[in-house]
């Protein structure tokens, strides 16, 4: 019975993707709800434990960093999908490219001319402060100017339930394998529901990738060879460079697989040595090549740096992409977009205050309480001050932290992110969720209708990263 | 196209799993015959000679231990690189780490062994009735072999299987034959251990459907070296090495007689022209021989497929 199911059912102040303020079902998640009226918890655990058994058996696992016994988890998945309307996809995926767009033209101008830190609308001791800023890369000719190829921008909804983007991953972004395998194993346990609505298919990310590394190939070869380079097994997202080398049907390599001779790159085959033209690379700048970066490395190949530079290899994402993700760099991304588009950006910004402004710093150290610091150096949630729910301790931590680095600190209102339906020991609770579309950009855009949506699994959480008890569950974003 | 490391990955999963399936048999054989073994005053399981017929190191005292603790330590015991749980897992790891050359299927089903074997040895009962375990290596081996041969292109990467398995069952069936070959002079074993020896290479039906229950160890011999159709013989497993071989080497455009084809087709030529008399007159040279040939095999394939060195490789 429904009264079981959504006992619980608590109302915050955040948005939620189900009800409306009143309480009232939103018309795209009726036919959801009156599925999930008419099951029982028995039938949902039931289906939980199909669906886990699927993701076991594929071996869709993640390895716990820090964690000697190497133990592979199963990513937690939740059984109720996040239902998207079409007009509202329509505008992420416009709001989506035009980012994109900019950020693409931001980086190969910060790499060559340099206009927009001449007319001063990004600081230029905020970029030479960068860590991700690679001198090596100002004036090497990028094939086709993209820099960016594959994105995965983090959109969370405010209280107002407009989707606002929360950070741009211009790195190495993770996590669309679990995009794919959600959608496949929802599919699989609940048919019916599926078949109800008419959800736009996401089945063709593997295709799409290949397309977008194709276009990058430097020498006019008819078949160029592409290739997924992973830091190896033991990497926490080994799962998916696996998956994607198979769904695009290219190799797989690590970093021992490959060498340079004459700044041509080569793979070790048993037929001899075989050319490389494209390296979709799911290994840090830092570790690509132990000649240029960090000298320790072993994931990387010895003189890559220098055959990318001489034009006889393409890496995707290029080198130094780094820059424009940088928490502080986020801050001028509506500026950015104003600079080379002359549009207003579709997507808006979450409010975002830079201690190394005087002003800035002066507000964040007086509302430490009430706002989130970040570290602009870290990713996975590690690194942060929620202030509502810290303790007086860490926030004199944070306030000794910040005085002592300002730069190495961004601050943004505590966002009560969106909660979804969830189904959490045997009932239906509300849960901080986020979104992580993947965007693709080769000769245009794409963007497969959907994503990865996070769930914050502990209840009140605000963190929905793997590492810190977060779990994801299927997107669906509907047909017009 | 195939990576050296790729390759180097496909032919362990295979010799991985063939040894996993040789243990676990054994297993399953020296305890059904130990159940019948004679009372009084030598009631010991004599596992001496389980580990023997493995190639492996008796611990001290075993001969006086029992199933529960034998099963422990070869089927389970993750420190002892030999055990059926031990070799599975390796197979495994390097299948993760071919994940995208092998089918999704191949993954699953060795997964789902793996899987198996680690529940069996949480819940214990495997040590008080360990004959189903030892059928679920078997099968799950077995099925692993016809969902590769089903999903996975008959390409390099599956020749690079083949190798791998029949490199390891010729070695593992030589020395079971020697063990029994050796023993049996020594002390005239009896037909119990002979029988024993058929069932541990699977081989007792196509042995009396070949000469009928009669064994005669001079028939067993020649049955598990020479039989040209029986699966487990060690000429059938020297011409699958040798023509898997050959058929890389034409898949990859080399020219013919490379190295590792021309040590194969030795080693299947010694057994397609031997004969059992001759053998028998010393067996253990002619088995030593046999493993010799093998290891000379694996070498050449290291030495032109896998580690080659670079400067022979490149472009001029």
């Amino acid at each position: 019975m429904s009264d079981n199911l959504f006992a619980d059912y608590g109302r915050h102040r955040a948005y939620d993707e189900m009800f409306d303020r009143s309480g009232d079902v939103r018309p795209h998640c009726a036919p959801l709800f009156d599925e999930l009226k008419r099951a029982s918890p028995d039938q949902l655990n039931e289906l939980q434990l199909e669906a886990d058994k699927a993701f076991l058996t594929q071996g869709i696992t993640f390895t716990v960093y820090g964690d000697e016994q190497g133990t592979e988890r199963i990513f937690p998945f939740d059984l109720v999908p996040r239902v998207i309307p079409a007009a509202e996809w329509q505008t992420l995926e416009r709001g989506l490219t035009q980012r994109l767009t900019a950020i693409n033209l931001f980086l190969k101008d910060i790499y060559h001319e340099g206009r927009i830190l001449a007319e001063g609308v990004v600081p230029r001791e905020l970029l030479q402060s960068c860590r991700h800023f690679r001198r090596e890369m100002r004036g090497v000719p990028v094939h086709g100017d993209i820099y960016v190829s594959v994105a995965g921008t983090d959109l969370v909804r405010g209280e107002d339930g407009r989707f606002v983007v929360l950070e741009d991953n211009l790195r190495v972004p993770s996590g669309v394998s679990y995009m794919l395998a959600n959608r496949e194993v929802t599919k699989q346990v609940m048919p019916g529901l599926f078949d109800r609505y008419h959800v736009r298919p996401i089945a063709q990310y593997g295709q799409l990738l290949l397309a977008t590394l194709r276009a990058l190939a430097p020498r006019a070869a008819a078949e160029p060879t592409i290739v997924v380079l992973t830091p190896g097994v033991g990497n926490s997202a080994y799962f998916e460079h696996a998956f994607l080398a198979r769904e695009m049907g290219v190799a797989l390599v690590e970093g021992r697989d490959l060498l340079v001779h004459d700044n041509v790159v080569y793979m070790r085959a048993t037929a001899g040595l075989r050319r490389v033209d494209v390296i979709y690379r799911r290994v840090d700048d830092d570790f690509l090549d132990p000649l240029a970066f960090r000298a320790d490395s072993r994931l990387g190949v010895a003189g890559l740096l220098n055959a990318y530079r001489a034009g006889n290899v393409s890496i995707a994402n290029a080198i130094g992409t780094g820059l424009a993700d940088d928490k502080a760099i986020y801050a001028f991304i509506p500026a950015i977009i104003r600079f080379y588009l002359s549009e207003e950006p579709i997507l808006a910004n979450v409010d975002t205050y830079l201690p190394s402004d005087p002003s800035d710093r002066q507000y964040v150290l007086e509302h430490l309480d009430e706002l989130v610091v970040k570290a602009v150096g870290e990713s996975g949630g590690y690194g942060m001050l929620i202030g509502p729910h810290s303790t007086a301790q860490q926030r004199d931590e944070f306030r000794a932290k910040i005085l002592a680095d300002p730069r190495n600190f961004i601050a943004q209102p505590t966002l009560a992110l969106s909660s979804s339906p969830c189904f959490v020991d045997g009932r239906v609770e509300p849960r901080h969720i986020d979104l992580r579309p993947y965007v693709l950009f080769g000769t245009n855009v794409s963007i497969v209708p959907g994503g990865l949506t996070r769930v914050a699994l502990r209840k009140g959480s605000l963190v929905v990263n793997s590492s810190q008890g977060g779990g994801s569950k299927d997107t669906w974003v509907l047909e017009d | 196209m195939l990576l050296s490391r790729v390759a180097d990955a496909l032919y362990w999963i295979s010799r991985y799993l063939e040894r996993a399936e040789h243990t676990a048999r054994l297993i399953d054989v020296r305890l059904d015959l130990g159940l019948d073994r004679r009372r009084g005053a030598d009631e010991a399981w004599q596992f001496e000679r389980l580990y023997a017929a493995l190639r492996l190191v008796a611990p001290e005292g075993v001969g006086a231990l029992g199933p529960a603790t034998l099963v422990d330590a070869l089927m389970f015991d993750a420190s002892n690189r030999d055990s059926v749980l031990s070799c599975v897992t390796l197979a495994r790891e390097n299948a993760r780490q071919v994940r995208e050359e092998i089918s999704s299927e191949m993954w699953e089903q060795i997964n789902a062994l793996f899987l198996r074997i680690k529940q069996a040895q949480r819940e214990r009962t495997a040590l008080a009735r360990p004959h189903y375990l030892s059928r679920a290596v078997i099968e799950g081996v077995h099925l692993f072999q016809g969902v590769t041969d089903a999903t996975m292109g008959h390409g390099e990467g599956w020749q690079f299987l083949q190798v791998g398995r029949y490199i390891e069952r010729a070695g593992g069936t030589a020395a079971l034959v020697d063990l029994h070959v050796k023993a049996g002079a020594a002390a005239g074993a009896g037909p119990v251990e002979w029988l024993g020896l058929l069932r541990s290479c699977a081989a007792l039906e196509a042995y009396c459907r070949c000469y009928t229950a009669d064994l005669r160890p001079r028939r067993i011999v020649e049955f598990l070296l020479l039989n040209v159709e029986f699966p487990r013989s060690v000429r059938f497993a020297a011409a699958r090495v040798e023509s898997a071989l050959r058929t890389i080497a034409r898949q990859i455009g080399r020219a013919a007689g490379g190295r590792p084809e021309r040590l194969a087709g030795r080693l299947h030529a010694s057994l397609d022209y031997g004969q059992v008399d001759e053998i028998l007159d010393d067996p253990h040279a002619f088995l030593d021989g046999i493993t010799r040939h093998a290891s000379q095999v694996h070498a050449a394939i290291y030495q032109s497929y896998i580690m080659y060195p670079i400067e022979s490789a490149l472009p001029a």
